[in-house]
This record gives C-alpha cells, sequence and structure tokens, in this order.
C-alpha cells in the first residue's frame, strides 16, 4: 500500500483555482520530486500533504500508521525568521516535540536523538552556536536536522537548494540521496531541473493545464519532459 | 535609599510594587514570543477592548476584572486568528479594535449617570487602582500565567520559531495560539488599571525588545527581559514616587532609557 495517496486533488485560493485534479502515489523509500513552472501550485501542494491546506476537492490519504507527527518538514528558507534569537540545539531539538505529547520536557534520548542528527549533517561543532549568526547553507542544515528529529520516514523539502552556492548545493543533494538510501521517503519541490532529474526516481510536473506523474524515465518520454527539458537543457 | 524605605511604608504602594512586579514578570515573558510573531500591538488592542469592557463593568456594576478578562480573551483570539487566512489584515483589525473599543468605552462612561472617575485615570493609569481583593486575584493569576508559561515553554518556543512547521509535524499549534492568547489578556488587564490603557503595551514589548539588542538565545532573552522588566517597574515607581509623575508614564520613560543605553552598546559592540 502506497504511503501517501492523492486522488483528484484541487486546491484554490479565494475561489481561484491553482490546481486542478491531480492523481499520485508516493511508495515508501520514493524520492519524487515536483517539478513545474512559477505558480503552477507546487508549494501548495506540498501543504496540501503536510496538511495546512485544506483541498477544495478530492482527497489526500496517508497510509494507515503514518501520523502527521511523523512528517519532517523543510521549509522555504524565506518562510523561516533568519534572525531569531534562538541557539541551534534548541532549534533542532523543537524537531522532537511532537513525539512529546502533552509532556513539557524534553528526555535523554530526544537529546541523543537531536545529537545524532547534528552529527550526521556534520554540523556537530555549531552546537552551541546562535542560529541568527549562521550562514545561509548553515542554517539550512540545522533546519534539516529539525526535520530529521521530527521524521524516520517522510521528509518534504520545499525549495531547499534555493539560496545556496553550486558547491553547497551539490553537498545538499547527496545529503538528502543518502537519506533516502537509508530508507527514508523524499518529497521536494525544486526550480532546480538538473538536480531534480539527477536525484529522484518519481517526478510530479505541474503545468498549466495538464499534469505529469510518474517515474523519471517516464518523464523523460512523456511530451510534458521533453518541452520542459528542451527547453532548460 | 531612605526614600525607598520611606515608600515602602504605604500599604497601597506596598501592594502596587508586589503586583506589578509579578505582572512586570509575565508580560516580559509573553513579550518575547509576541514580539518575534509580530503581534507587538496586541497589547494595545487588548487594553483598548479592556478599557471598554471596564466601563461597561462599572456601568452595570458587576466586578470589573470578571467582566474584561473574558471580553479580552475574545478579543485575543479573534486578533491571533486574523493572520491565518482573512481579507483585513492583523495590523489594520488592531487597529479596527482600537479605536472602536475606545469610542464604545467613552460612550459607556459619558452615558453613565454618577461616575466620577475620571477617564483619565483610565488612559494613563494610577497606582491608587489596587484594592486587597485585587491584590489578591492579582497574585494568583499571575502566579498561574507563569506557570502554564514554564510548563509550555518548548511548545511556546516552537510555535513562536516556525509555527508551519510546528503544524505540519503535528504540534496542536491553534492550542497554543490560544494559550498564548489568553495569558496575555490575563496579563493584559491585570497591568492596565495601573499603567493605564494607553502604557500596558510598554511591558509587553520594551523589556522584550531591549532584552534582544544583546542577547541571542531564547531563554537568555526571556530572563533578561524578566529582569529588565523588574527593574525598570521599580525604578519608574520610584521616580513616581520621588516626583510625583504618573507611575505608568514614569515607567515608559524608564523603558526608553534603558532600551537606547541597550541599543548604544549594541552598536559599539559590533
Amino acid at each position: 500500500m502506497p504511503l501517501i495517496t492523492c486522488e483528484g486533488v484541487s486546491f484554490a485560493y479565494e475561489g481561484k483555482q491553482v490546481l486542478n485534479n491531480l492523481n499520485f502515489q508516493v511508495n515508501k523509500g520514493d524520492y519524487l520530486c515536483i517539478v513545474g513552472e512559477n505558480g503552477a501550485g507546487k508549494s501548495t501542494l506540498v501543504k496540501g500533504i503536510l496538511g495546512l491546506k485544506e483541498p477544495e476537492s478530492g482527497r489526500i490519504a496517508f497510509e494507515e500508521g503514518l501520523k502527521p507527527t511523523e512528517v519532517g518538514y523543510l521549509p522555504q528558507q524565506a518562510d523561516t525568521q533568519r534572525d531569531f534569537p534562538g541557539g541551534v540545539f534548541e532549534i533542532v531539538l523543537s524537531g522532537r516535540l511532537n513525539s512529546r505529547g502533552i509532556k513539557p520536557f524534553y528526555s535523554r534520548t530526544d537529546k541523543e536523538i537531536a545529537m545524532e542528527n547534528l552529527r550526521a549533517l556534520g554540523i556537530e561543532d555549531l552546537k552551541k552556536k546562535c542560529y541568527a549568526e549562521l550562514s545561509g547553507g548553515q542554517q539550512q542544515r540545522v533546519l534539516l536536522a529539525r526535520a530529521l528529529c521530527a521524521t524516520s520516514k517522510l521528509l518534504l523539502l520545499d525549495e531547499p537548494v534555493t539560496g545556496l552556492d553550486p558547491k553547497m548545493t551539490s553537498d545538499f543533494y547527496s545529503l538528502v540521496r543518502e537519506l533516502n538510501e537509508h530508507g527514508i521517503t523524499i518529497i521536494m519541490v525544486s526550480h532546480d531541473l538538473a538536480g531534480a532529474l539527477t536525484n529522484a526516481d518519481h517526478i510530479i510536473h505541474l503545468g498549466k493545464s495538464s499534469h505529469f506523474f510518474g517515474t523519471l524515465d517516464e518523464y523523460r518520454e512523456s511530451s510534458l519532459g521533453k518541452e520542459f527539458l528542451g527547453r532548460e537543457v | 535609599m531612605n526614600t525607598f524605605i520611606e515608600m515602602l511604608q504605604y500599604p497601597f504602594l506596598q501592594r502596587a510594587l508586589i503586583v506589578g512586579i509579578l505582572i512586570s514578570i509575565c508580560a516580559a515573558l509573553l513579550g518575547v514570543s509576541l514580539v518575534l510573531k509580530r503581534y507587538s500591538m496586541i497589547g494595545d488592542g487588548l487594553s483598548h477592548v479592556g478599557f471598554a469592557a471596564l466601563a461597561i463593568a462599572y456601568a452595570f456594576n458587576t466586578a470589573p476584572l470578571m467582566v474584561s478578562i473574558p471580553v479580552c480573551l475574545v478579543a485575543a483570539f479573534f486578533l491571533l486568528r486574523l493572520t491565518e487566512n482573512s481579507k483585513i489584515k492583523g495590523d489594520a483589525a488592531t487597529a479596527l479594535l482600537c479605536s472602536g473599543a475606545l469610542a464604545i468605552g467613552v460612550m459607556t462612561i459619558s452615558l453613565t449617570q454618577g461616575m466620577n472617575t475620571d477617564v483619565c485615570n483610565y488612559m494613563f493609569g494610577s497606582i491608587l487602582a489596587m484594592s486587597r481583593e485585587d491584590v489578591y486575584l492579582s497574585v494568583a493569576l499571575s502566579i498561574v500565567v507563569m506557570i502554564l508559561y514554564g510548563f509550555f515553554y518548548h511548545k511556546l518556543f516552537a510555535v513562536t520559531f516556525d509555527e508551519q512547521f510546528a503544524k505540519a509535524t503535528g504540534i496542536k499549534t491553534n492550542w497554543y495560539n490560544m494559550l498564548l492568547a489568553l495569558l496575555t489578556s490575563i496579563t493584559v488587564v491585570l497591568g492596565m488599571r495601573m499603567m493605564g490603557t494607553l502604557l500596558i503595551s510598554s511591558l509587553i514589548v520594551f523589556p522584550a525588545l531591549t532584552a534582544m539588542r544583546v542577547c541571542k538565545r531564547f531563554f537568555s532573552v526571556i530572563l533578561l527581559s524578566g529582569i529588565l522588566s523588574i527593574a525598570e517597574f521599580v525604578s519608574g515607581v520610584y521616580i513616581s514616587y520621588v516626583f510625583s509623575t504618573p507611575t505608568g508614564a514614569s515607567i515608559v520613560i524608564v523603558d526608553i532609557a534603558v532600551f537606547m543605553i541597550f541599543a548604544l552598546y549594541r552598536r559599539l559592540m559590533k
């Protein structure tokens, strides 16, 4: 059974439709990339999957056993407060909150998991730093560590490489690929088509009139894909 | 120092100091979250609503705090929800609420027969406003605010830093926003009679902003904000006692001075 099933989903803002009749499935271990033009509804779709925005029609269903508290999310950088007075460790640790329930304080296990994720992303040395003082790439890693604290199953990344330089971008991609190889399902929205095509195994292309959903190879053969790729590459 | 001890001889000043210090702590704690969530104006909006509620409560001879706390809570919840999805944006809604509530309050006072209280007392606060019962209620409620804040500290941190992430990962953010609204309305209503409708939001905004000049971590911002808030309140009351100036205004003047010193310090350190 697929991890996420999306059937005939449409989204609208104040009556204006941004996404129409979309169908797709995400299976465990997939690496799905959502591409498309500006305003095609990529971020809206992510918000829909996360339950931040209700679809106007259709349904988005999670496999039984996948609760909202088991999803990790890396928001667009512009959405977070870059000058926030917070320490790196407390921010990463806040990813563990969703498993705490009503309990007010973090346990030793929570702190260990947070530490493990800092180590996994190679930013243990930032542990005691302040978030506001970090570079864009470092902040990105901190937020990714937080997302990993929140999940071991599904990770949604919204435009993760925007604002990163080419070196950081390729580092970031190999990091995500590694996570994927460890069994975490990845859903990524990206402007960076080249990056998407070298990493993902499934593609959703949101077009103005039609959508595409399929594997990477199918996408290369599809008319939508050919048109989009022909223009970009 | 002698003047300070002399000041403490007066029972009404003792009451004012006890309640004021507790409310200052609450306001400073909540202020950090409110300022970072871009809700700095909420204190102003709520105090105006509180003013209208107080005026109506006096007109009908009911217990003022029992009326104004629930009314403010509704207003606070309404203001916090607005940013999510609405055609009127948060700042515009606050402006509407402020002037609307003020008008209702002033109308009520002017239509009520035999009301001797000066509108000025409401607007700029009075240190004499605290009765013995008020003190008990204020002490109890501010302790509740502090306990709840401590208990939900980590959640409030998460909701302040990144509400979308918290919501997406299954934290009941609406619930915590409501908690923030509840705590803020209690604090505003308790503080507004001493500080005045027009000046209460200074208790929420100044200590938090001042602490953010120098501190880079959430907890240290909160800690410094609380300490500053108490110090500023006590010095304000002291100045007000020595120079016979209105309490609320004296506190705000101290707030401004401390803020400028911290801002200058930060500039020099860079």
